[in-house]
């Protein structure tokens, strides 16, 4: 099961590499980063079958950042949309060089 | 014996002998230039801000703060500076190439000079090294006397370089011909030093004078003391840096750094070949040395090309320094230095570092004939040319700077013929009335000077035709110039007589079947050569005549020129300046005494000159008279005859032809006549002939070619402007689309990064 | 492998990427959001059946329970139900090229298992207790880590409150955001 495991992990990582390519709705964006987090943690889950559980403790590692990430990221988010009234990433290029 | 398996086998006679404290003879004057040359930043250097070219005016004026000297000189009566001279330069100051800014100054009030703030000390430092010097050089020729040695001294110091094969070391050589360089430069060099401490008096830049003197008595001194070419190259060198420093002396006037800069360049063209020569002898023989070298030449055939180009390679060089034809032109334009530093540099010492050199490499170019052939022909030509020159000069020391080179012509005659015993002893007997010359025609510029700044007139004081009648007023100048006059033409028994008589001799019979005239110069027999050089040469001497009487006539003789009032105000130069030339008047008349020959045996003891130069010239000159017939006692006498008569006969179409009374003074002189006399007068149109052929097409090849085309146009364009345009096209816009702002991009280029570093992982 | 087993392990693995595919495509981000949150339902799922009890419940807990909550706040807070904006999602040619390199990423993740597909050992270690083991791991093994962590979410919440402040964070958000004075005086007007 552990191939089969890691097989999802890596669709689900290119999955989610394809939507933040393509979308530009930043909270969308964001939640595709979340799905890249999750294929991730499924990849560790599947080896820690295989070596023990130090990659259970990793996913709730990662799971604690992506939380803090996201408490984060949503606040900058909010924190944008108040300037710029909105959150379509082509609209927020004031680094523009 | 081989000089080196002398020097090899067991100590040198004079090891442990005062020869051993000849670095004393380098060391000290090394010393007197360092001590002169601070004292001389103390008292010229400017604190503060300093505009030389005083581009701002008025209340903007950028006005320097006082050196030692213009300080002193506000606490006393005006001294001329060389700044201060130039400050008061209201206009250009007249006058052809050669300066006569002797005393840098041209217009304005004369109140009496006041005195540099270390005349004292550097008076003393600056003389006493150089006599200390030849004190040391004279105890090591008695030394050398009573040790009587046949190999040469050597003395290593350090290890200067070594690369492969190529070992240079810091070594000092002290045989018999060193010997006699030495102490001519010392001795001489010493003279003039105390000329030079009365005719300077009033200089503001004392110091620097002594310190650039001193320091080309040293470079001299390595140069006739090397042991090897490097190290003799360093003295060539040197002395080329030192004639520039005291040309260019009084350098706030433009001819006068000119003069310095064309002495150097003409100098470095003959540098390159000394080099290339060095390059040629150490890939042939593996050795800087010149034992080693000369050891090795025995081993090659006579004339072959590989020592016909080394030998023609270091001639280039002294035709540089020598300044023979065709790079003879500074020689004239140096003329804008010191009266002193002309005769030291000019005449006695460094322009005969090339005749010397040519002695020193006779074991060379006694093995490579066609090269001393060309020694011949050039140093014959030159004779004759620069005679002709100096029949229409009047400047005074134009006239004897064309001589110098005439003379020089001489002397390379003679190295070429393989008379290099005749050569040196040219280059010594020269040495003493050349120089005298010199410094009496300092004395003359001297007087006139004073003359004219006791009534505040501005003219040319080195123009013979404001000169005139001045024995009345300058006895002592006057009767030893004379001596000097008759030694330069050769007149029996005056010093010039004996040294132009071997040379004259030794060409003659050199002619006459000997191991040179067998060769061949450009399909011309080396008979036919010398044959011609001989005639030449002795046209040569019956121009030398005439134009040293015409000076003489024209500066001692006759009415005065110089005017009613500056009459009165000319008197004779005071003592320090009178002895070297009453020493050296001496000189000129007995020096001929070093080399009697046979032929005038009742005279004195024979070829003292010959004896002590045999363990080190005699063999190359052996080896190029190899064969020849000897002429007959009675040809020989005629020979001597006939070149007396010629130098009489010269003197006297000059007293005859030549009026004195008919000259006007500078001022009011016309014109050159059109045709030979303008040609004369102005050196054949040479100078604007290199002007015009060398130096226009440099510097418009500079200017448009180089300048503007490859500089500006090309480099600049199309390098920095062409990238400069391109880069923001291409990379430019590259760049600032990466940087559009906007997080979608930057994703694109993030995950397309770790497709790529993905890729280099997985598909290894 | 018994049938059944496997069977289901294939059926949730289906579902989280079916599911996946829908939020990606999605064009009203509160569809998205519930879209994902099936996903991570289904890797729930995967997780109780690779033995990673613990894990799979506070992913439904942590993940699907808390942050995905959190989104949709911020999605409804924002206003953004609607899919108003018809250029949400890029061109035709930027999709294509999106599409490309998520097959070409997929792809590369996948030779990296080619040949070395990794063989459960024949007696896999299930532990009898799903927590006490990783409990045990990060408590002692990990300590350092997890102290880290917890000030890290100390900071995040700290940074989360002064971002969404109304009054301070805008005026930290226009420094930030490069200090252009037009825009935050009219963010101010507008958002005050």
């Amino acid at each position: 099961m552990i191939a089969e495991a890691l097989f999802f992990s890596g669709i689900l990582f290119a999955i989610g590499v394809i939507g933040v390519l393509t979308r530009r709705n930043a909270i969308i964006v964001f939640m595709c980063v979340e799905l890249m987090l999750n294929a991730v943690n499924l990849s560790f889950v599947a080896f820690s079958r295989m070596h023990g559980v130090a990659g259970q403790t990793f996913v709730v590692f990662v799971m604690t950042v992506a939380a803090a990430e996201a408490a984060v990221g949503l606040a900058i988010i909010i924190a944008v949309f108040r300037h710029r009234q909105t959150v379509n990433l082509d609209r927020l290029d004031l680094l523009k060089g | 014996m081989i000089l080196q398996e002398a020097a090899a086998a067991g100590i040198h006679p004079l090891a442990g002998t005062p020869a051993d404290w000849i670095w004393l003879v380098l060391a000290l004057p090394l010393a007197g230039a360092v001590i002169n040359g601070v004292l001389a930043l103390v008292t010229e250097w400017h604190p503060g801000p300093f505009d030389p070219d005083p581009i701002h005016t008025g209340e903007h004026a950028i006005v320097p703060a006082p050196t030692l000297v213009e300080r002193a000189e506000r606490s006393t009566p005006r001294l001329m500076t060389v700044i201060e001279g130039r400050r008061r330069h209201g206009r250009p100051g007249p006058g052809d190439h050669g300066d006569h800014h002797e005393h840098g100054d041209e217009a304005g009030s004369h109140a009496p000079p006041a005195r540099h703030p270390f005349l004292p000390l550097v008076s003393v430092v600056g003389p006493g090294v150089v006599i200390g010097a030849f004190g040391v050089a004279v105890m090591a020729f008695l030394a050398m006397l009573r040790a009587d040695p046949e190999a040469p001294f050597i003395l290593r110091y350090w290890n200067w370089m070594t690369a492969g094969s190529l070992r240079i070391e810091y070594a000092l050589q002290l045989d018999q011909l060193s010997m006699l360089m030495t102490l001519v430069v010392t001795g001489v060099g010493a003279l003039i030093h105390v000329f030079s401490v009365g005719y300077m008096r009033d200089d503001g830049g004392y110091a620097r004078y002594f310190a650039g003197l001193n320091l080309f008595v040293f470079f001299m001194l390595v140069l006739v003391l090397a042991a090897n070419y490097p190290v003799m190259f360093i003295g060539w060198e040197g002395v080329g840096l030192c004639s520039y420093l005291l040309i260019s002396f009084w350098f706030t006037e433009k001819a006068n750094a000119d003069a310095g800069k064309k002495a150097f360049i003409v100098n470095r063209i003959g540098d390159a070949g000394f080099l290339i020569a060095m390059f040629l002898i150490f890939w042939n023989f593996r050795s800087l040395d010149f034992g080693p070298v000369n050891q090795a030449i025995a081993a090659l055939p006579a004339g072959s090309p590989m020592l016909t180009a080394a030998a023609l390679f270091l001639f280039l060089g002294c035709v540089g320094k020598s300044a023979q034809i065709p790079l003879y032109v500074w020689l004239p334009d140096a003329m804008a230095g010191p009266t002193p530093v002309s005769a030291l540099i000019h005449a006695a010492t460094m322009v005969t570092a090339g005749v010397y050199l040519v002695a020193r490499s006779g074991t060379l170019f006694a093995a490579a004939p066609a090269a001393s052939l060309t020694v011949v022909v050039v140093g014959a030509l030159t004779a004759v040319f620069a005679a002709s020159i100096g029949l229409k000069q009047w400047d005074i020391k134009k006239v004897l700077a064309y001589s110098t080179v005439s003379q020089l012509g001489y002397m390379f005659v003679a190295v070429g013929t393989g008379a290099y015993v005749a050569g040196i002893f040219h280059l010594v007997t020269h040495a003493f009335f050349k120089a005298l010359l010199f410094l009496g025609a300092g004395a003359v510029i001297h007087a006139m000077h004073q003359a004219y700044h006791a009534t505040g007139r501005d003219d040319d004081a080195q123009d013979m035709r404001n000169m005139g009648g001045l024995r009345r007023y300058l006895p002592v100048t006057f009767s030893t110039m004379w001596a000097a006059t008759l030694a330069i033409a050769g007149i029996i028994p005056f010093a010039g007589f004996f040294s132009k008589d071997e040379i004259l001799g030794a060409t003659f019979a050199q002619a006459r079947g000997s191991f040179l005239s067998h060769a061949s110069w450009l399909g011309i027999p080396g008979s036919v050569v010398l044959f011609g050089a001989y005639v030449l040469l002795v046209i040569g001497a019956f121009m030398t005549a005439v134009y040293m009487t015409r000076m003489m006539l024209y500066t001692f003789h006759g009415p005065n020129r110089t005017g009613e009032a500056e009459r009165r105000h000319l008197r004779e130069v005071p003592l320090v300046m009178l002895l070297p030339l009453l020493v050296l008047g001496v000189l000129s008349v007995v020096g001929g005494w070093l080399n009697i020959p046979p032929l005038l045996g009742t005279l004195g003891p024979v070829g003292v000159l010959d004896r002590w130069l045999h363990p080190v010239l005699g063999a190359p000159a052996a080896a190029l008279a190899a064969g020849r017939v000897e002429a007959s006692h009675g040809a020989e006498l005629t020979l001597v005859g006939a070149a007396v008569l010629v130098a009489v006969a010269g003197i006297a179409l000059a007293v005859v032809r030549l009026r004195p009374a008919r000259l006007v003074p500078k001022a009011e002189a016309p014109p050159e006549s059109p045709g030979i006399e303008r040609t004369l007068a102005h050196a054949y149109y040479v100078d604007d002939a290199y002007d015009a052929g060398i130096v226009e097409p440099a510097l418009f090849t500079s200017r448009n070619v180089l300048y503007r085309g490859l500089d500006s146009g090309i480099i600049d364009k199309v390098f920095v402007s062409g990238i400069g345009w391109i880069l923001p096209l291409t990379l430019g816009r590259i760049g600032s689309s990466l940087q559009s702002g906007r997080v979608g991009n930057y994703a694109w280029v993030l995950v397309l990064g770790a497709l790529f570093v993905l890729g280099a992982f997985t598909l290894r | 492998m018994p049938l059944f087993y496997s069977f289901h392990f294939y059926l949730f693995g289906l579902i989280a990427v079916a599911s996946a595919i829908a939020f990606v495509t999605r064009r009203s981000p509160v569809a998205a959001a519930l879209w994902l949150v099936i996903t991570m339902f289904a890797l729930a799922a995967l997780y109780v059946m690779l033995d990673a009890h613990f894990i799979g419940v506070i992913q439904v807990l942590v993940y699907a329970g808390a942050i995905m909550v959190v989104f949709l706040f911020v999605v409804m807070l924002l206003n953004l139900g609607q899919p108003t904006e018809l250029a949400d999602v890029r061109s035709r040619r930027g999709r294509l090229a999106a599409g490309a390199i998520g097959v070409a990423l997929a792809a590369q993740l996948l030779t990296v298992l080619r040949g070395r597909i990794p063989v459960l050992p024949p007696d896999p270690v299930v532990p009898a207790n799903a927590i006490a083991p990783v409990a045990e791991n990060l408590f002692t093994d990990n300590l350092l880590a997890f102290e880290i962590t917890s000030i890290l979410l100390l900071v995040a919440i700290v940074g989360a409150v002064v971002l969404a402040k109304p009054g301070r964070a805008r005026e930290d958000a226009s420094v930030v955001a490069g200090g252009v004075p037009g825009e935050s005086r009219r963010g101010r007007e507008a958002g005050a």
